[in-house]
Order: C-alpha cells, then structure tokens, then sequence
C-alpha cells in the first residue's frame, strides 16, 4: 500500500510517500502507526503524540481503529487548519 | 432543479466580486447571496508575519469539500454554491478561501455558508505554515474550531 506524509509529518520523516508492505498482524490503522514508529528514530519523532495525529484511507477520513484491509493509500497528518 | 456546487481547489487569487456576481447573474430565483472571504492576515499571534504557506492533500481536497458541498445542498435550499480554496504561498491581505451560497431567502445562505467554512476549517486537508522574522513554523489546529463544527452534528 501507498502511504503518504502530510505538513509537519512528512518533514519528520523525510518523505512524501512511499510503499510499505506491513506484515499480516498489522490490521488497524493505529497499529500501522505503531509498526512505522517502531522503524527508526524520523518515523518515532513523527508518530510520537499517536493521538494527535489524524489518518485517512483513499481520501476518506478515518480513525485509528480502522481495519487497512484493502486500503490502496493511507495518508498521515497533523490536524487540520485550513479555511 | 439539481444544483451543482463549483469547487476549485487553486493556486492563484480569485475575483471575489466577480464570484457572488456569477451565482445571481441572469436569476430571477435568487433572493439572498452570502460570502465569506478568508484573507490572510499580517499577524498570528500578536507577531508579524511575511506569508503563509498552505499545503494540500491533492485529490482528498476535492473529494473532502465535495462531500461537504453535497451535504450542504441536501440540508438548505441552494439555488448556488461555489467553494474556492487556494494553496501555496499567500501574502497578509491576499484572499485564502471562499463560500458563496445563493438561496431564494437569507436564513438558509447564511447557514450553508457558515456550516461550509465550519468544516472546511476542520476537516479540509489543508495545513497552514507561518513565514516570519523568527523562521517558520505550522499554525497549530484550534480547539474552537472543533467546537465551532461540532455544532453542526445531527443528534
């Protein structure tokens, strides 16, 4: 799957997107926040308030607890603050 | 009549008067025009500041404001409804965003308009990063803002 890296979370990690493969135990989208943070010291810097940050799958919001079953992008970011 | 709402997610400046004059222009149906215009101020905080940068979520953007324009036309009576949403680098005075709703009565315009920049201040995939004399930093979100859409909520 696609993820992608919005505002203050992609400049911690570097990256605008890239493609993962998580392994099968990985099933939620808050779980998938903890395997990336889990994968070096950027991502660990980026994911280290997990409540704070906001997700959405194929452009669609979602919370933490959303299966990533099937998801084809996940994008991460802080909240919002447009308008 | 289906109304279609315009949505345009943009880099440049818009004409404001030009867009409320596009809802009513030609229409004998139309009986109330709202607007709302967000500019860039030259201050955050009490500090001066040179521009704000806005970043997007290409292709969430849309979609996000879509869903929201569609509830809006499902819960008033629009005649008209255009969103525009800039983004990139954007000087204090320049224009950000607009709403404009067109009904055949006020209450309704102004509703739609007000629920619209609600969301769009707390669900649109924008984020806005402040340029000034101390560097630059992301503006953080608000929790009035939260409040301010919540309100919305059908209970």
């Amino acid at each position: 799957m696609k993820l992608k890296y919005f505002a203050w979370v992609r400049e911690r990690i570097g990256k605008t997107e890239e493609i993962v493969e998580p392994p099968a135990e990985v099933r939620t989208v808050g779980e998938l926040i903890g395997w990336l943070a889990a994968r070096d010291d950027a991502y660990a810097y980026a994911f280290e308030k997990p409540t704070v940050i906001r997700a959405a799958i194929d452009h669609a919001h979602v919370k933490q607890d959303a299966a990533i079953v099937g998801a084809r992008e996940i994008a991460f970011f802080p909240p919002m603050t447009g308008g | 009549m289906t109304v279609a709402a315009t949505i345009r997610i943009q880099e440049p400046d818009f004409d404001v008067a030009q867009e409320i004059a596009a809802l009513s222009k030609g229409r004998t149906d139309v009986g109330a025009v709202v607007s709302f215009s967000g500019i860039c101020r030259g201050s955050e905080q009490g500090e001066p500041i040179a521009a704000l940068t806005l970043e997007h979520y290409p292709g969430m953007a849309e979609a996000e404001i879509s869903r929201h324009a569609d509830e809006a036309l499902a819960r008033w009576p629009l005649q008209g409804l255009t969103i525009i949403h800039r983004f990139g680098r954007i000087a204090p005075g320049e224009n950000i965003v607009l709403v404009v709703t067109a009904s055949a009565h006020r209450q309704a315009a102004f509703e739609a308009a007000e629920f619209l920049m609600d969301y769009l201040k707390t669900n649109a995939p924008f984020w806005k990063r402040e340029e000034s004399a101390r560097g630059t930093s992301w503006i953080e979100a608000r929790d009035h803002d939260d409040a301010a859409a919540a309100r919305w909520t059908k209970s």
